[in-house]
């Protein structure tokens, strides 16, 4: 049903409608879909493209870099989800108590979130290799430095990030059930793991959905603190694709080609996670 | 109660062990940006006393090495222009898609929702291509492909809102006359405003900080943003001037705080307003 004012808004699309839709078009229809197009291509420049079928897709996967990348990022999301949502959460729900000085402490927890990438990076690089100094050593002395300082990096950016949508759960949730478990006699945990946490499942749905495309995603940090050193060792799949590009002349055909199949594990991940968590959400 | 007094006593002394924790990285570095950059890489936890004090040099330096203060002004200009016309657009985009809400404002609404889950590396070198050849590789051009490419996520926010909003007051007004456009813009943007500045926050953040978009698209050698000139201290083969680095690290935190301590409130509604389920 369309009302009488749709059909009156209707006629405004032009204004309404048309900025944005070209601008959209421009950002990320056309370059979306020549993407897929020059996957399937060998190039260059993007006027120059000649068809090769699916050479870059076998080009991208028989590049064991791109596998380390893959693995080393899946690990990296992974562990850093699981330790920013477990502290979060816990940060969350001491603050929402009766804390002197809850309010200062959320402010200070959050702040990290609102220094960039680059910035992140080389604050870590300074602090990481200053400690790693007494040992003689750096964050770029192997992969696993650089993967547990990206960790560290990561865990402080986002956990007051995430902190800040639990506590908006928290203080959601209906007191009264709560008050109700522990009149009943539940213990604290039994109230934690069969009341709060199936209550506050949208806000955990939200959060390991922010925190494991964040993981993907990564790589201002990346760049900024190790830059994949030593010999791309640290190097997560963002950067793996940015570097075929722009540091290997003739591969831009392969990475193109893997930045499809990024996307692809993006979307995947993004929608299976999604549909998990979506199904063991409750109602009071 | 007062076993839980007690115990609030302690948790104020555990916070404020851990938060010291969690400013220390900044405030190190606060402390490195005085140092000579020799002792940087060497001691970077002692005070910056006598011989390893620099005084304000490191400022100097970084000022002098990035052109710090073209960068932050085209950083705000790339910001402000590319934030307030995304609210115009996409708030106008989503009133539409809502009230109009037939084959073509559905359809619509499904690719802006597609748009929010491809990573930037997807799109990130036809994009860049397609920016130099139609000379959008200026700040103001990047209003334009932020625009574009951000679409998704504050479409689907305001949306959202839009869908909340009850339409008889718009239906009356239009009865009485107004024009469409008039009724967008007295009616509808009121009632949205909470809303339009979480999302003007959630871009900003977003775009102030943003590197790799900008570092692709812009025209390096006329227009650097703040995160390009930090990235551009380190040179071709990792040899960095920690002293300027630590300068500019500096100089680029200090806005950002001040920022903070100004907008926290609507930070914290910004964040919120991002936290929806793709």
């Amino acid at each position: 049903m369309i009302s009488m004012a749709g059909k009156t808004i209707s006629r405004w699309w032009a204004l309404f409608v048309l900025p944005t839709f070209v601008a959209f078009v421009i950002g990320f229809v056309i370059p979306f879909i020549l993407g897929i197009w020059l996957s399937l291509c060998r190039f260059t420049t993007i006027a120059e493209a000649n068809f090769i079928g699916t050479k870059n897709y076998a080009a991208a996967i028989s590049d064991p870099e791109f596998w380390h990348a893959l693995w080393y990022t899946a690990l990296f999301t992974v562990v850093t989800t699981v330790i920013v949502n477990v502290c979060a959460f816990a940060i969350a729900s001491l603050l929402t108590k009766a804390i002197r000085g809850a309010n200062l402490f959320r402010s200070i927890f959050f702040m990290p979130n609102l220094i960039g990438g680059i910035v992140l990076g080389y604050i870590w690089m300074l602090l990481l290799n200053g400690v790693l100094q007494h040992w003689g050593k750096s964050i770029t002395f192997s992969g696993t430095y650089g993967f547990w300082g990206m960790v560290l990096l990561m865990c402080w950016q986002q956990i007051g990030y995430m902190m800040i949508i639990y506590i908006a759960g928290l203080q959601t949730l209906p007191g009264d059930v709560i008050e109700a478990a522990s009149v009943d006699g539940a213990s604290g945990a039994q109230t934690l793991f069969h009341i709060t946490i199936p209550l506050m499942m949208p806000s955990i749905t939200v959060c390991t959905f922010l925190s494991i495309t964040n993981g993907f995603k990564m790589f201002d940090q990346n760049l900024a603190l190790t830059n994949g050193a030593p010999s791309n060792s640290s190097e997560l799949v963002a950067l793996n694709i940015y570097r075929t590009f722009y540091g290997r002349a003739g591969f831009e055909g392969a990475g193109q080609a893997k930045a499809v199949i990024f996307f692809v594990i993006v979307a995947l991940v993004a929608i299976l996670q999604n549909r998990l968590t979506a199904r063991k959400e409750v109602t009071a | 109660m007062s076993a839980k007094a007690k115990h609030s006593g302690w948790w104020t002394l555990f916070f404020t062990l851990v938060c010291l924790l969690w400013v220390f990285p900044i405030v190190l570095v606060g402390i490195n940006s005085f140092k000579d950059k020799v002792y940087i890489t060497h001691d970077a936890f002692s005070l910056p006393l006598g011989d390893m004090f620099a005084g304000l040099d490191n400022y100097r330096k970084g000022i002098e090495q990035t052109n710090f203060f073209a960068s932050f002004g085209w950083t705000v200009v790339v910001t402000v222009g590319s934030v307030a016309l995304i609210l115009l657009c996409t708030s106008m985009c989503a009133w539409w898609i809502v009230r109009v809400n037939n084959r073509t404002a559905k359809s619509l609404y499904l690719v802006f929702l597609f748009n929010m889950i491809v990573p930037f590396q997807m799109v990130m070198f036809t994009l860049s291509k397609m920016a130099d050849i139609i000379g959008l590789n200026t700040p103001w051009g990047l209003w334009i492909i932020y625009l574009g490419f951000g679409s998704g996520l504050p479409v689907f926010i305001f949306t959202g809102v839009v869908k909340g909003i009850p339409q008889e007051l718009e239906e009356s007004a239009m009865i009485d006359g107004a024009s469409v456009p008039r009724t967008f813009f007295e009616i509808v943007v009121p009632i949205m405003k909470p809303s339009i500045v979480s999302v003007a926050i959630l871009e900003a953040m977003g775009i102030w900080n943003d590197f790799l978009l900008p570092y692709l698209t812009l025209d390096l050698r006329k227009y650097r943003t703040i995160s390009i000139a930090v990235q551009y201290l380190k040179g071709g083969y990792g040899t960095v001037d920690m002293g300027a680095m630590m300068g500019c690290l500096v100089m680029a935190i200090i806005p950002i705080v001040i920022f903070y301590v100004i907008c926290q409130k609507y930070i914290i509604s910004g964040v919120l307003a991002g936290a929806v389920k793709g």
